[in-house]
């Protein structure tokens, strides 16, 4: 059992389980998945500097916080205790593809560390993969009413048009970063 | 604790993101590019076990544990919904990560996830700033 538990596990029982939440979440509270919301509530928190989409009473919204402090506890758990091989098993495909791409030599870890090290903030790739990377994901699912969690899996779950449009919205950027400014970058 | 739930759930949301590899921004250039269907798969049957919940949840009048009846939301369409969308795509793609993620990453010990998250705060923040001047 332990030892089904160290493998990274298959889509097909990560998926159902990742699915699983959202009726969780309503049958304990009430709440509707979401995740970006909690760096709007985090804005809040913090430097509301007196913008009004910042002055609202984020504790009422809490849950939300405690919700993100506990995906941050459980990454420690799934990686850190229950074990995590060196490198993703990714396709071979895409293995090719970034090292003729974007000169990748380094595949372990999560994130590549020859974009991602924090010491790259003294070149361009820290700029643009670290901050404006980051920046992008902040702004862009505040302005769409919430991310993969909120739109792609609560939104569609619900039989929400409007999650669609966003999902679609995701995905257009993501392959325009991926086959058209990718192959400019590098 | 009333809010201990909320920990739990999340610690088991985190979990899962991290062992099916999710929070990898390998697994999401693999899934811009099409050479896998992991991603496709878990986002794929999240989705229909999700809205199988939500039918019986609706179909049943199903109570919180707390005896309330469960209210589902519906989300309102502005031109943000696209566009933002569009945005977030181009992070998502930079940085392999959605905001679930990268919490997670954070937990597992990745130190530019720290550097992503005050850069998506930062992101979340200027948003807010400006949203009377956005297009709605």
């Amino acid at each position: 059992m332990l030892d089904l538990l160290r493998q990274p596990w298959p889509w097909y029982v990560a998926g159902p389980l990742i699915g699983l939440t959202v009726p969780a979440l309503l049958l304990v509270g009430n709440k509707a998945l979401g995740i970006s919301s909690s760096l709007r509530h985090m804005c809040a928190a913090c430097v509301p500097a007196n913008i009004p989409f910042l002055t609202y009473n984020w504790r009422a919204e809490s849950w939300n916080l405690w919700f993100v402090l506990g995906i941050a506890l459980g990454g420690f758990v799934g990686y850190r205790v229950l074990g995590h091989p060196d490198v993703v098993a990714i396709s071979p495909d895409t293995v090719r593809d970034l090292q003729a791409q974007m000169h990748l030599t380094d595949f372990s870890g999560l994130l590549p560390k020859e974009l991602f090290a924090i010491e790259n903030l003294a070149n361009w790739k820290g700029w643009v993969f670290l901050v404006l990377g980051g920046f992008l994901v902040g702004f862009g699912t505040r302005y769409a009413g919430g991310c993969t969690s909120g739109h792609a899996i609560s939104g569609l779950s619900n039989l929400q048009w409007v999650s669609l449009v966003a999902v679609v919205g995701f995905f257009a950027g993501g392959l325009l970063m991926t086959w058209v400014i990718y192959p400019l970058l590098f | 604790m009333k809010k201990s739930k909320y920990l739990t759930l999340g610690t088991l949301f985190g979990i899962i993101l991290t062992k099916s590899e999710v929070i990898s921004w390998f697994r999401i250039q693999e899934m811009f590019r099409f050479q896998s269907f992991h991603m496709y798969g878990i986002i794929g049957s999240a989705i229909v076990v999700g809205l199988l919940s939500i039918q019986l949840i609706k179909r049943n009048r199903l109570k919180t544990i707390h005896g309330e009846p469960i209210t589902l939301t519906n989300k309102k369409f502005t031109h943000g919904t696209w566009i933002g969308g569009l945005i977030f795509g181009l992070g998502w793609a930079l940085t392999g990560a959605c905001p679930g993620p990268l919490f997670a990453q954070l937990g597992s010990g990745v130190a530019s996830a720290a550097v992503l998250i005050v850069a998506a705060l930062a992101g979340t923040w200027t948003y807010s700033a400006l949203r009377d001047k956005l297009p709605l």
